[in-house]
């Protein structure tokens, strides 16, 4: 199988004012692989995460130099419609959070928002999207009731099953199992394994048996920089950099 | 210093009670004023008759009920549109710099007393309803006539007064709102429009509910400025350019020169005045249970 890239991040700088959040970052992000972030707290991975689909636009003093093309497009450059690069990279966040609305609504919503308005279709999307998550089986009674009545574990598939629902062709997770108990974390990461047939995923994780788990490629962070990014396998065998190896050992961070 | 304790400890006791205790009591004097008239005229006599003279005995209040209605419905028509856009507008659109001015200008709203709204809504909406609006309505029905003192300008003044409620409750409700679904739903490629339609409103709609609620009473309680911009005329009106009574400007009005059976007939008015408001709180309360439960 050919290593296609999805992602190509050509050295991107991001200032919050006058302080430079993301220094000179350089990345290819490989199509139907999972690629994992790691790095202490603050060290830029989420704020590069939230660059790829432009989340940081939100924020209101942040400003970008260099390029992010997503097959070969400019996400900030004009050509580059906002609304379509979020719906073709979807994002799971930290917390769940799902909208109080029921099950059933929370995943409909991004379709009605892009124009689909058919019971049918919808109901056949709904369906498709839970499959998907790993979760139709446990929600298909109750969809109809508040999203906000499932446990932490179901809320973040549903939030994953919300952002399938769009079909998008990456799915950017920042932290999403850091606030789930073990077996819920259990059940997502198995589910990573199966969306990565279809998905390019990039998840930021603080928890390195994680990414082990989880990810073909890892990115060490540091300071706003990438320290090193290789196969996962390779970044914890014999990481290249020393401080790579510190991370991972626990010697700081 | 356990005896001080005790003391603070009756203080407030003595506190509490006393401002609960004054509703009982207004509650209480104002059944033992107004029911036994309530009672004697008969209560739908009182509550649908159409005609009020007191002077010939005649207390049917069903005009000022009606007044006081179409003033308040107006009011929520002009003013629960304005008032809610403009908490949208201050929670989610406008920049720092300007919510930073128009807050303390909303707040300051709250603080002009009534007398003064009224005096402006005399000096600038009635004239305006006689020399502008009515012409525009007479140009399909030439017999419209109106003096300018109306459902109409009552509605526009109340319908300002009642900005500064609804807007401050509803922008803290709808700041209230967690980012994350602000942040999920533009992640799933909402605009910005979209999200506050269909995620940011529906999530807060408790709190703007109450904040409509709210306005409502303070609208039905209202009483200098409708006086001075209804007309007080004890009248059922047929449309928003007649003039009107409302139940708390006939009350203020009259209760200085009525006769002892006038002034418990204003009392029972004032009966009817209590259990509407006391509707509105119960809806609140009601409504407020029904969407936090969600």
């Amino acid at each position: 199988m050919v290593n296609r890239t999805k992602i190509k991040v050509n050295s991107l700088n991001l200032f919050y004012g006058d302080f430079q959040a993301l220094i000179d970052i350089n990345m290819d992000i490989i199509e139907n692989k999972v690629t994992a972030l790691i790095g202490p707290s603050g060290c830029g991975k989420s704020t590069f995460l939230r660059t790829l689909n432009r989340m940081n636009d939100l924020i209101v003093n942040a400003r970008i130099e260099g390029k992010v093309l997503l097959d070969e497009l400019d996400i900030y450059s004009e050509k580059c419609d906002l609304i379509q690069l979020r719906k073709s990279v979807g994002m799971v966040f930290q917390k769940p959070n799902p909208f109080p609305k029921t099950v059933y609504e929370n995943v409909a919503y991004g379709p009605r928002i892009h124009g689909i308005k058919e019971k049918s279709k919808l109901d056949e999307i709904v369906e498709k999207s839970l499959r998907g998550a790993a979760l139709w089986d446990e929600v298909k009674d109750r969809l109809n009731r508040p999203a906000l009545g499932l446990s932490g574990g179901q809320q973040q598939r549903l939030c994953i099953a919300r952002c399938l629902a769009v079909e998008p062709d990456v799915l950017l997770m920042d932290e999403p199992t850091s606030a789930l108990d073990p077996i819920s974390t259990l059940k997502i990461e198995d589910l990573l394994e199966e969306l990565k047939k279809n998905y390019t995923i990039v998840i930021v994780t603080h928890n390195m048996q994680q990414a082990g788990r989880v990810s073909d490629y890892t990115s060490f962070f540091l300071n706003g920089e990438i320290i090193e990014t290789d196969l996962t396998d390779n970044i914890f065998s014999k990481p290249r950099d020393k401080r790579t190896e510190d991370y991972i050992t626990g010697r700081f961070g | 210093m356990k005896k001080y304790e005790k003391t603070i400890e009756i203080v407030l006791l003595i506190s509490a009670t006393v401002a609960t205790l004054s509703v009982f009591l207004i509650t209480f004097f104002i059944f033992k004023e107004g029911l036994p008239l309530l009672l004697d005229y008969g209560i739908t006599n009182f509550v649908f008759g159409k005609d009020w003279a007191p002077t010939n005995g005649k207390y049917g209040a069903f005009p000022m009920i009606a007044g006081s209605v179409s003033v308040t419905v107006g009011a929520l028509v002009i003013g629960v549109p304005a008032g809610i856009a403009c908490a949208i507008f201050l929670a989610e659109i406008a920049p720092k710099s300007v919510v930073k001015f128009l807050k303390p200008a909303v707040e300051l709203l709250a603080g002009i007393p009534s007398v003064v709204y009224g005096f402006f809504g005399l000096s600038v909406f009635v004239p305006m309803i006689r020399n502008y609006i009515l012409p525009m309505v007479q140009k399909w029905n030439p017999n419209a006539y109106t003096s300018g003192y109306s459902i109409l300008g009552g509605s526009m003044i109340l319908a300002i007064m009642i900005l500064p409620t609804i807007i401050n409750i509803s922008e803290n409700s709808i700041r209230a709102v967690p980012i994350e679904y602000k942040q999920g739903s533009l992640a799933l490629g909402a605009s910005r429009f979209e999200t506050i339609a269909k995620v940011i409103l529906p999530a807060a709609k408790s709190g703007v509910v109450a904040s409509v609620v709210l306005g409502m009473g303070r609208a039905v309680g209202e009483t200098m400025a409708v006086i001075l911009i209804t007309g007080n005329m004890p009248k059922v009106p047929g449309n928003v350019l007649d003039s009107v009574a409302t139940l708390t400007g006939t009350i203020a009005m009259e209760m200085g020169y009525a006769t002892p059976t006038h002034q418990k007939a204003l009392f029972a008015m004032g009966i009817v005045l209590f259990v509407f408001i006391m509707l509105l709180n119960m809806m609140a309360t009601c409504t407020k249970r029904k969407l936090g439960g969600e």
